[in-house]
C-alpha cells in the first residue's frame, strides 16, 4: 500500500479486461502494439516530465519544444543532409531548448511554472513565425521509419521503453536521481547537504529536452510534415500521465515505473475508447475524470497509511 | 514600496506606446484604441478572478474551459429560449461558473488535491462537458440576440473613441475588486493565507473557506467572461471557445506583478498587465507584423517581466543586507 503505483497498475488491468470483454478489436495484439506509435511521443515527454516534477519544478514548454525541434529539423533536412546529421541536429536542438529553461530556472532563480509558460509561448511562437500557416515537408528518407518493427514491436515503442529504463535507472540507482529527490523534498536542505542544486536542475531540463528531441524525430517520421500547430495540449497530457502515475506535483516523490504504468493506462483507455466508438467528446471527460480520481485515490491511500503510522507511534509511546 | 512595480509597468506601457506611435503614426487612431479596448474586457474579468487564487498560493488552469462551458451552455439555452433577458444570460453564465469553480474548490480544499493537478483535470473534464452539452454543434451568430452583441459594439462614445459596455463592465469589476482588497475582510484573509498559511490558520482563518471562495469566485468570473465571449465574438464553438485562454490570463496576472508563490499583488497591477498584453496584441497588427509573431512576442514579454522582477528583488535584498 505504500507505493502509489498499484493504483495505475490495478486500473490498467481493469481497463484491459473491460475493453477486451466488450470489443473483439481490442483482443487484436498486433493492432494494439502497432497503435503505440501514436502515443510514444507523449510517453517520452512524460519520462522527462517525471524528472522535472520530482525535482520540484514543472515544464509547461515540453509541447512547444517538441514542435520547434520538429519544425527546425524538418527545415534543416530540406537542405538535403543525411539522416544521421538530422538526427544529431534534432537531439542538440532539443537539449539546447531544454537547457535554456534550466538555466533560467536554476541561475536566474525564476519560478519554473512561469519560465516555462513564457518559453511555451516563445518556442511555439518561433515555429509559427518561421513557418506561418504552411508546413515543412520532411525529407522522404525520414518518413515512415516509425512503422518499422523488431520482433513485432514497433521502434517507437522500443525506444520509449528503453528510454524509460535508462532514465529510470538514472533516477532510482544513480547519484543524479538522489540529488533530484533531495532537491524536490527540500531545496535549501539539499543545497546545504552539498548537492549541486543548480547543475542538477539544468541537467534535468536539458535531459528532458534531449528526450523531446527523440520524440520530435518520431513525430516527423510519423506525420511526414512539420507544422507549428501540431499536438496542441500535449504538455497537459504528459503532466496527466506523470501525476496519475503517483508522482507528487509538489516534488520529492515519484517513480519511473509509475509513469510507465500510467502511460499504459492512458494508452489502453484511449485505444479502447477508440475501438468501441466512444465519441471524442466523452473521451475528454473520461480522461479528466481518470486524472482526478487516480490522484484522489492516492491521496486517500496516503492518508490511510499515515494514520496507521500515527497509531503505531502512539502505541509505541 | 509596492507602488514601484505598478509605476514600472506604467512606464513600460508609455514607452511601448510612444515607440509604436513613432514607428507608425496611425497607431494612435480611434480604430486602434477601439480594438485595444475591445480585446481587454474578457481578459480583465478572468484575470480579476484569477488574482485572489494566485495570491492564495493556488492556480486555476481550468478557467478557459469554464469560459467555454458557460458560453456554450448559455448558447444552447438561447436556442430553445431566444427571449431570455440580458440579466438572465449573465445570471446563467455566473451560475455555471460558480458551480464549476466550487467543484474545483471542493477538490482542492476538501480533496486536498494540489491545485495544478486538480485544475488540469477539470480543464479536460469541463472541455469534454462542453462537447456533451452542445452535442458537438457550434453556437452560430443567429442564436445570439442582438442586444447581447450590442454590448460589445456600442457604449459611451467620446468623439470617435467608443468605450464598449463590455469594458465598462470589466472596469466596474476591477474597481470593486480594488476596493475590496482594501476594505473586505475576505481579501485580507486571502493575503494572510498566501503569505503564510500556517500563521493564517493559527489566527483563525479557515484555509478551506479561503480556498472555496477563491475558486468559486474564479469560476464566477470565468462564467461571466463566457457571456462576454458570446457578446464579443457573436459565436462559439465547443472546441475553441476559451481554449488556451487560461495561459493568457495567468500571463497577464504574472506580468501585473502578482507573485506566483502567493501573498502579494494588486488589482491595479493586474489591470496594467491586461492592458499591456492588449496593447501588444493590437500593436502587432498596427505595425503590420504578421499575426504569426504574436505568440513569440507574448513569450518574450512574460520572460522579460519575470527577469525584471527577480533582478529588482535581488537588488532589494542586497540593499537590505
Amino acid at each position: 500500500m505504500k507505493r502509489p503505483e498499484w493504483i495505475p497498475a490495478i486500473l490498467t488491468i481493469l481497463v484491459v479486461l473491460l475493453f477486451a470483454k466488450v470489443s473483439t478489436d481490442f483482443r487484436d495484439i498486433p493492432y494494439l502494439l502497432g497503435n503505440t506509435t501514436i502515443f510514444a511521443e507523449t510517453g517520452l515527454l512524460a519520462i522527462g516530465m517525471t524528472l522535472v516534477i520530482i525535482s520540484g519544478n514543472i515544464d509547461l514548454s515540453v509541447g512547444s519544444t517538441l514542435i520547434l525541434t520538429s519544425c527546425l529539423t524538418a527545415k534543416f533536412m530540406g537542405a538535403g543532409v543525411p539522416n544521421i546529421v538530422a538526427i544529431g541536429f534534432a537531439l542538440i536542438v532539443g537539449t539546447l531548448l531544454g537547457a535554456i529553461n534550466g538555466l533560467l530556472v536554476a541561475y536566474a532563480k525564476l519560478p519554473s511554472f512561469l519560465v516555462t509558460l513564457g518559453t511555451m509561448a516563445m518556442y511555439r511562437g518561433v515555429a509559427q513565425a518561421m513557418l506561418g500557416a504552411s508546413g515543412a515537408d520532411v525529407a522522404p528518407g525520414m518518413k515512415g521509419l516509425d512503422r518499422a518493427a523488431l520482433l513485432g514491436l514497433p521502434y517507437p515503442l522500443i525506444i520509449f521503453l528503453s528510454c524509460a529504463l535508462v532514465v529510470g535507472l538514472l533516477l532510482h540507482r544513480m547519484t543524479l536521481g538522489r540529488w533530484l529527490f533531495g532537491i524536490g523534498t527540500n531545496k535549501d536542505a539539499a543545497h546545504y547537504t552539498g548537492f549541486p542544486v543548480q547543475r542538477a536542475t539544468v541537467t534535468t531540463f536539458a535531459l528532458t529536452g534531449f528526450l523531446i528531441g527523440i520524440a520530435a524525430l518520431m513525430l516527423n517520421s510519423r506525420l511526414g510534415v512539420a507544422r507549428y500547430d501540431m499536438e496542441p495540449g500535449i504538455e497537459l497530457k504528459a503532466i496527466t500521465i506523470v501525476v496519475a502515475g503517483g508522482t507528487a506535483i509538489s516534488g520529492g516523490k515519484g517513480s519511473m515505473l509509475g509513469t510507465v504504468l500510467s502511460w499504459l493506462l492512458l494508452y489502453f483507455v484511449r485505444t479502447g475508447m477508440g475501438v468501441t466508438n466512444i465519441k471524442a467528446e466523452y473521451q475528454l471527460t473520461i480522461i479528466g475524470l481518470i486524472l482526478i480520481l487516480s490522484v484522489f485515490a492516492q491521496q486517500i491511500a496516503a492518508n490511510f497509511s499515515s494514520n496507521r503510522l500515527k497509531k503505531q507511534t502512539k502505541l509505541g509511546n | 514600496m509596492k507602488i514601484k512595480r505598478e509605476l514600472g509597468l506604467i512606464v513600460v506601457l508609455v514607452i511601448f506606446n510612444v515607440l509604436c506611435a513613432l514607428k507608425e503614426p496611425n497607431y494612435i487612431s480611434p480604430r486602434n484604441i477601439d480594438s485595444i479596448l475591445l480585446w481587454m474586457p474578457l481578459l480583465l474579468v478572468a484575470a480579476i478572478g484569477q488574482f485572489p487564487v494566485i495570491v492564495a498560493r493556488g492556480i486555476d488552469i481550468s478557467v478557459g474551459s469554464i469560459l467555454g462551458l458557460s458560453a456554450i451552455t448559455t448558447g444552447v439555452l438561447l436556442k430553445t429560449h431566444p427571449n431570455l433577458s440580458l440579466l438572465a444570460l449573465f445570471v446563467i453564465g455566473a451560475l455555471v461558473g460558480i458551480i464549476l469553480g466550487c467543484i474545483n474548490g471542493l477538490l482542492i480544499a476538501f480533496g486536498k488535491i494540489p491545485a495544478v493537478v486538480a485544475t488540469i483535470g477539470t480543464l479536460t473534464l469541463y472541455r469534454g462537458l462542453t462537447f456533451m452539452v452542445s452535442g458537438g454543434d457550434q453556437i452560430d451568430a443567429s442564436t445570439i440576440p442582438d442586444k447581447l452583441t450590442a454590448l460589445a459594439n456600442s457604449g459611451w462614445t467620446f468623439k470617435e473613441v467608443t468605450v464598449s459596455w463590455l469594458l465598462i463592465i470589466g472596469i466596474t469589476f476591477a474597481i470593486i475588486a480594488a476596493c475590496a482588497t482594501r476594505f473586505a475582510q475576505f481579501y485580507r484573509n486571502v493575503f494572510a493565507y498566501g503569505s503564510n498559511p500556517d500563521a493564517a490558520y493559527l489566527r483563525g482563518i479557515s484555509p478551506t473557506m479561503v480556498q472555496m471562495v477563491c475558486y468559486g469566485a474564479s469560476g464566477l468570473m470565468g462564467g461571466i467572461a463566457g457571456i462576454m465571449f458570446l457578446s464579443r465574438f457573436g459565436n462559439a464553438s465547443p472546441s475553441s471557445a476559451g481554449s488556451g485562454f487560461e495561459l493568457v490570463v495567468i500571463a497577464s496576472v504574472a506580468i501585473g506583478g502578482v507573485k506566483i508563490t502567493g501573498g502579494s499583488g494588486s488589482v491595479l497591477g493586474v489591470f496594467l498587465g491586461c492592458l499591456l498584453l492588449s496593447c501588444i496584441n493590437v500593436a502587432l497588427t498596427a505595425l503590420k507584423f504578421n499575426a504569426d509573431w504574436q505568440q513569440l512576442i507574448y513569450g518574450i514579454t512574460i520572460l522579460i517581466a519575470l527577469i525584471i522582477d527577480s533582478a529588482s528583488q535581488i537588488r532589494r535584498t542586497r540593499s537590505a543586507a
